[in-house]
């Protein structure tokens, strides 16, 4: 397994984050969580055709680049420490992961390109966003109808297509449908997080397409994928936040001094980066252990559960060290905080995630 | 053929040489004291040493091979466990030709223990603030002063020592670093028995005690630097000892070995308890099992808090490793980070053994949990975190040194007579 990245990783790294650095300031993140879709298409036209990060993980047999889950999460990284706005997760993790764990070969002939290429903005219809172990407990599928409704859909709003994962007599199944079918109904939601969009969507007797069966391995597996790459995201939202607050303190001056003198300050620092190396560590751990097949089977969880509270931790800290300022709107730390809250309940709280973790290690020893 | 001699020989030359010498040399009959002249004499007691001094300049992969060699053959290497070895390392960097001569090799062969006599009661974290007293007169240095927290002092020939030589100067500069005899009147050893019940420190107490002028290492006044080697050495951890059984039922047979397992033993003894205070992390799930705690969602959050910390822990230093490996400018924090982690770890894995054990932690001894082990964890455990540098010395080692965060304001500037210190 690998234990650090290549030379092409790290320049593959390099490439991403010039790219957000220069798309991705605060000020455009600012003006896109004001819009009601969420996103420049024209920055996300350039990402895909010039970056080509939307098809990053997709093997080349279906249209993508044939890198894995390390590659991956070193976009959703630099994402994470930009705030990037954009339909990269619903589609290139959720629905892709949710499509190459699950669907059949042929459909994945069928829907991954349009996805790699980031032209099919695809999501991942979920009924729950809490745990594995909840989903399919209220959307059915019988005789090729799909019923219920999801709570909490990401980029609904701008889909082209659906990827459920849903409960029929046969089991859980995975299925495609159009994001205009007739019956569906996407109600936009206000949230936490502005720079993530959020719909209920509500299914009613909509026709569907049946394109793969959902194990129990499959779900867990896709459901990990998700997480390291939700990880990854996290673990770079978390570096941003420790690096501007350590440049914050060093420049706020108190009683004379820059405030990044005090003890009490500096302890605080040099916590949370012991706690962000050791978050970061785990978290590329993961993508390696799903890039490899091999590793503890509770790698993805160890990282989701870390980098949840991490990243909290961190969003907490920017705000409390930079006293008063930190909690206006006018300063960019409130941005990356909703974005930390979003995260740490976003595919399983970090409670789940340690529960996970011991009864995968109990089983274990 | 190559036209050029590299100097620096394979691997397999190496292991060709190194056999063959054993082959010719090792004999577990011989006595402890015998055998490792031999050693010396050969060439194999410190590889990574200079040509000049016992060493080959091996580098430290070569090094590891040379003890894998030793291991696999079952022979018994150089004397190297414990504060002999900082010691040795100190005088090899900054030691002078004749110093290097004269105590380099009765600390390879064992001959002479050694000890550090840095820490004083009334400076700890503040270890350039010390108050030990050098005088020269007569030319001998004439010590006065009390030191502690000296592993192992009790068995020590010689202790590695920084005292003041200047008063009037600020702190840093007025030190130096001295090589004491401790068989002399002027040097008391105390056992300082610690919260746990182990005594594995001492307190030494030197009055009018007498170092000779050629005993002073790297000049008057250049002690703090000498000592910073040694810190260095310290930090880096205790180099690996090295185990000659093949198996714990069958302990190999041979004078060398009966001398060599008593050198360890008596070596090692203060360090029994060191995994004790690291937490015993590797108990916790056969106690949640044995218990049934593990069945109590509350005691299941703990555990896996505790072993995300330890298992991240584990690959942020390998991270940092292999990052240190290839030679990357970025700033790898990986030894205050893993010593602050170490104590975070600790404290959570004391939390999750007193929650597994419940009110059966009100006990303690060889009968109780994990023969005695966890109890011993429960009041182990406060000296992780202020051994080798507190928490909040790491801290302002990582905000000052990694963040580059600004420095304290300092009260300690100006000639040492004036600072305000313990009394």
């Amino acid at each position: 397994m690998q234990t650090e990245f290549t030379e092409d990783q790290d320049q593959f790294r390099e490439i991403v984050s010039r790219f957000l650095q220069d798309k991705s300031q605060p000020i455009e993140v600012r003006r896109l969580l004001e819009t009601e879709s969420g996103f420049d298409p024209e920055v996300w036209r350039q990402l895909c055709e010039e970056v080509g990060l939307a098809g990053t993980h997709i093997p080349e047999a279906f249209g993508g680049f044939g890198f894995g889950p390390v590659e991956l999460g070193i976009a959703a990284e630099e994402m994470g420490r930009h705030l990037y706005c954009g339909p990269f997760f619903s589609s290139s993790v959720m629905a892709a992961n949710a499509l190459l764990n699950c669907a059949t070969d042929n459909h994945k002939a069928k829907i991954l390109p349009g996805v790699a290429l980031g032209t099919t903005l695809a999501t991942l219809v979920l009924d729950s966003l809490n745990s594995p172990a909840q989903i399919g407990k209220t959307l059915q599928v019988d005789q090729g109808l799909l019923r219920g409704h999801a709570g909490l859909v990401l980029d609904a709003h701008i889909a082209d297509l659906m990827i459920v994962i849903a409960n029929s007599t046969d089991g859980l199944g995975l299925y495609a449908v159009a994001a205009g079918s007739l019956g569906i109904t996407i109600e936009p939601l206000q949230t936490l997080d502005p720079t993530r969009k959020i719909s209920r969507v509500k299914f009613d007797e909509v026709s569907v397409e049946v394109i793969g069966a959902v194990t129990d391995e499959t779900l867990n597996k896709t459901w990990d994928s998700i997480c390291v790459a939700l990880a990854h995201e996290m673990i770079g939202g978390a570096q941003h936040l420790l690096e501007t607050t350590i440049e914050y303190t060093k420049l706020r001056y108190q009683f004379g001094r820059p405030i990044g003198s005090f003890q009490a300050l500096k302890h605080r620092c040099a916590d949370l980066l012991m706690e962000v190396e050791i978050a970061k560590a785990a978290t590329h751990h993961a993508a390696r252990c799903l890039a490899a097949g091999e590793g503890e089977p509770y790698a993805a969880s160890m990282a989701k559960a870390l980098a949840s509270d991490t990243y909290m931790k961190a969003a907490k800290e920017a705000i409390q060290l930079r006293g008063g300022i930190g909690f206006t709107w006018e300063e960019d730390t409130q941005l990356w905080y909703k974005r930390a809250k979003s995260s740490e309940v976003f595919m399983g709280a970090p409670n789940l995630h340690r529960e996970r973790m011991i009864s995968m290690m109990e089983r274990q020893a | 053929m190559n036209e050029t001699h590299d100097i620096s020989p394979s691997d397999d030359a190496i292991r060709t040489e190194l056999e063959q010498w054993l082959q010719d040399n090792w004999s577990p009959d011989r006595s402890l004291l015998e055998w490792r002249n031999i050693l010396v004499d050969g060439g194999w007691a410190a590889t990574g040493w200079p040509v000049e001094y016992f060493g080959r300049g091996f580098d430290r992969e070569q090094v590891n091979l040379v003890h894998n060699i030793f291991r696999e053959q079952g022979a018994v290497g150089a004397a190297s466990i414990g504060p002999r070895r900082l010691a040795s390392e100190t005088i090899l960097a900054m030691g002078n030709d004749d110093q290097k001569r004269r105590y380099l090799r009765p600390i390879l062969t064992g001959e002479h223990a050694w000890c550090q006599l840095f820490s004083e009661p009334g400076s700890g974290s503040d270890l350039a603030g010390l108050s030990t007293k050098a005088e020269l007169i007569d030319g001998r240095w004439i010590i006065n002063g009390q030191k502690v927290w000296n592993t192992s002092a009790h068995h020590a020939d010689y202790g590695i020592l920084v005292a003041r030589t200047n008063w009037d100067i600020p702190k840093h500069q007025g030190i130096s670093y001295f090589l004491i005899d401790m068989h002399q009147p002027g040097v008391e050893v105390r056992p300082l028995k610690q919260m746990n019940g182990h005594a594995s420190f001492n307190e030494v107490f030197m009055t009018d005690a007498v170092v000779p002028a050629e005993d002073l290492v790297g000049g008057e006044g250049n002690g703090w630097a000498v000592a910073t080697t040694t810190l260095s050495y310290e930090r880096r951890g205790a180099a690996p000892t090295l185990s000659v059984e093949s198996s714990p039922e069958q302990p190999r047979q041979g004078l060398v070995y009966d001398e060599y397992r008593k050198e360890l033993e008596i070596a090692n003894e203060p360090y029994t308890w060191y995994p004790q205070r690291q937490g015993r992390v590797d108990l916790v799930m056969s106690r949640a099992k044995e218990t049934g705690a593990i069945s109590d969602p509350a005691v299941r959050q703990e555990m896996a808090k505790l072993f995300c910390l330890s298992k991240g822990a584990v690959l942020a230093s390998q991270a940092a490793e292999s990052k240190r490996k290839s030679g990357s400018n970025e700033i790898v924090p990986a030894g205050s980070i893993g010593k602050l982690a170490a104590s975070v770890i600790a404290r959570q894995a004391a939390h999750v053994h007193t929650m597994i054990s419940g009110a059966d932690a009100m006990l303690s001894g060889p009968d109780t949990a994990a023969q005695g082990m966890i109890a011993e964890v429960l009041i182990s455990v406060p000296a992780i975190s202020i051994a080798g540098g507190t928490d909040e010395i790491q801290r302002n080692i990582i905000s000052e040194r990694v963040l580059g965060m600004p420095k304290e304001q300092r009260s300690d500037t100006g000639p040492y007579r004036d600072i305000k210190r313990n009394t």
